[in-house]
């Protein structure tokens, strides 16, 4: 996994709440058995219209509008645990996706590859889409470090959260698999530990 | 200190805590389909790292897959090598798979419960969101991402935080005609697609306890579609009574045994949660949604709500509805029985009881696809088949179906689906199309009548 420590980029708005991951990537492209080529269907019908023609309205196909932050309306990724969805923002290119709140599976699944989710308020999310707005040159700092974001011109930032062990990972580029392989022994213990369990368990309480 | 259910499955689970971090939880069960295991499979291979318990795992073919001619290769390509990707892949690494035809096939979350895999007081994950069903035993159960199908494959165990704890209790007496599938949608409509993110939620009352196994598991099924990981329901002796017997499950004094221990699962009294919520059965009415979000839901004689925000509006101009309409009388042309929430064989039986002796209107297409073979093989055996037929209804074969599209199951643009799936979002059943939720007597009557139509008048 690449590492993530500090971006400063432009950003694209995309101002629609519960964007669910049928959406980001629409079931009809989840037949790969890759982890490629699922940034070209990244928000399919809304991107495109059935001729597959590009609907120009569509703020990722609206040419002021560029950089690798999405900030997106509230409850991002709702829906389909599908990590495809992840998969598909990457490899357009995205690196931050911020919004006022993301949807569990869908956060877990960013944070797995390296796409880090920026959970901000409310209130912050409407200054950033006005700022974007009014200037789409605009630009977004994101520092993983200190779990602030800010928007450099206008004075204006915020604290996020992010899980201590993710920001790690997420800052040295480790995953999941590494962590869990090395706790093999301690997890064969608490095998041998359930089946004791289950059988205590049930004769203790068999009648 | 006193604790709830979810505490109790969860506690049993950790392996270990790391200092400042998440837990390390172990994980009984793992089920795969095709559509989200190939990364993961490959994932191991380039790492060389092999899978570490495959006995613990089992698999089905059930996204993709065509629902006629399943004797047949799968005439599309992409859906075909996903396939036998998966078929390469189980045989390559030992895992049990029930695959397209095998007497076990179907949906995952419909077949793990009817072999008596899933069983009260156990972890148990799939690479899909759905996974949220097995709740209704008692289980923790939940949905991960194909980087989390390959942690699992590795360890048999997953990184997580603890997830916060929610109740719904909900008491009372249903009205006539209102089934699991209406009190789910009603609780979403009432708590917003949103509410229930980065808890696991505890579904209490006496609505609850009088439910069947298939009902609860219909509740569970769409837990995270109000954003929960999970929903779960305490072990009760309709519990025990649906697990016994069944292929998997414990036999004679183990099944004695395990039941005792069944037994101590559920919450405490005194216990905390992080929310609760309490709501009655009386206000519940059959429910439909109008827009492409389950919590856009109302009831079936109700009115869309007026002062919409903005993505409600979107959502309004998708689906061709509104601010203030009712549904009622409108022309419906196709209607969907049949997904991971309503595909068992109690929805069916509900189904023939209401159509028995009916027609259906000329101008719909019904659609029924059974959730398993083991479903499919019931209704021949109850006779269900011949009710079905001669209503003029279109029975298939086991899978997801228009649940999602994936294959050629699709709903054609512009169209409207009263559908008994989970999900309305736009283009689920096919690009274009407009899914209405609702219960399958609902979308039972709603063929019969060729339109939406307040059929609780008719109840007796
Ligand atoms: S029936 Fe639908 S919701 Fe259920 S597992 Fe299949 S695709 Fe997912």
């Amino acid at each position: 996994m690449e590492k993530f420590i500090t971006l400063k980029d432009t950003a694209i708005p995309l101002v629609i709440e519960n964007i669910d991951t049928d959406q980001i990537i629409p079931a009809r492209f989840l037949k790969s058995t890759d982890k490629e080529g699922f940034g070209e269907n990244l928000f399919r019908d809304w991107r495109f219209d059935k001729n597959g023609n590009p609907n120009e309205e569509f703020s990722l196909n609206d040419k002021k509008y560029t950089g690798s932050i999405l900030v997106a309306g509230d409850n991002f990724g709702c829906g389909s645990s599908r990590e495809h969805a992840a998969w598909a923002l990457k490899a357009f290119g995205f690196k931050v996706i911020v919004s006022s709140y993301f949807a569990d599976i869908f956060k877990g699944n960013a944070l797995n590859n390296g796409l880090l989710p920026v959970q901000v308020s409310k209130e912050f999310l409407d200054s950033l889409f006005q700022s974007i707005l009014e200037n789409p040159k605009s630009e977004l700092s994101i520092d993983l470090g200190n779990q602030k974001i800010e928007i450099p011109g206008k004075n204006l930032s915020e604290k996020f959260e992010i899980d201590p062990y993710k920001k790690t990972c997420m800052i040295n580029g480790y995953d999941d698999i590494d962590f869990l392989i090395s706790r093999k022994k301690a997890i064969k213990n608490f095998e041998e530990k359930q089946l004791e369990f289950l059988k205590e368990h049930s004769e203790e309480n068999f009648v | 200190m006193k604790k709830t259910l979810f505490d109790k499955i969860w506690d049993a689970h950790v392996v270990e805590t790391i200092p400042n971090g998440p837990n390390v939880l172990y994980i009984d069960k793992h089920l795969i389909h095709e559509v989200t295991s190939p990364q993961a499979f490959n994932e191991l291979k380039e790492r060389d790292i092999p899978v570490f318990r495959p006995d613990q795992i089992v698999a089905t073919a059930d996204h993709n897959t065509p629902t006629i001619d399943q004797h047949l290769p799968v005439k599309e390509l992409l859906s075909r090598n996903q396939l036998r990707e998966l078929s390469r892949n189980c045989e390559e690494n030992n895992i049990t798979l029930y695959g397209l035809g095998h007497p076990y096939n179907g949906i995952v979350h419909v077949i793990a419960p009817e072999l008596g895999i899933t069983q009260p007081g156990m972890t148990i994950v799939c690479g899909d969101s759905h996974t949220s069903t097995h709740g209704a035993f008692g289980t923790i159960a939940f949905g991960i991402g194909t980087s989390q199908v390959a942690q699992v494959f590795a360890s048999q165990c997953l990184l997580l935080e603890k997830p916060k704890k929610l109740r719904i209790n909900l008491n009372g007496k249903l009205k006539k005609g209102v089934l699991p599938k209406d009190v789910i949608l009603y609780i979403i409509s009432k708590l917003g697609t949103n509410s229930g993110t980065g808890y696991f939620c505890e579904y209490a009352g006496n609505v609850f306890e009088e439910m069947s196994m298939e009902g609860r598991m219909t509740v569970c099924n769409m837990s995270i579609e109000m954003g929960a990981r999970g929903g779960l329901i305490a072990p009760d002796e309709t519990t025990f009574e649906y697990i016994k017997g069944r292929k998997f499950a414990p036999k004679e004094t183990e099944f004695k045994k395990m039941k005792a221990y069944w037994k101590t699962l559920n919450t405490d009294t005194d216990a905390v949660f992080d929310k609760e919520y309490s709501l009655e059965a009386e206000d519940i009415e059959p429910m439909i949604t109008y827009g492409t979000n389950p919590g856009m839901g109302i009831k079936l004689t109700g009115k869309i709500p007026v002062n919409l925000g903005k993505s409600d509006l979107k959502s309004l101009e998708y689906m061709d509805f509104k601010e203030g309409e009712s549904l009622i009388n409108k022309t419906i042309n196709y209607i969907f029985i049949g997904s991971c929430t309503n595909s068992r064989i109690e929805d069916f039986r509900i189904v023939a009881a209401y159509i028995k002796g009916k027609k259906k209107a000329e101008n719909v297409n019904a659609l029924i696809v059974p959730g398993s073979q083991q479903v499919a093989a019931q209704l021949r055996d109850e006779g269900l088949v011949q009710v079905f037929e001669e209503a003029g209804f279109t029975l298939r074969q086991p899978g997801c179906s228009a649940c999602l599209a994936m294959n050629d199951d699709k709903i054609p643009e512009g169209e409207y689906c009263v559908s008994t799936s989970n999900r309305n979002f736009e283009g689920r059943q096919g690009q274009g199309s407009r899914t209405i939720l609702a219960s399958p007597l609902t979308a039972a009557a709603t063929a019969i009548a060729g339109k939406i139509t307040d059929f609780t008048k008719h109840l007796n």
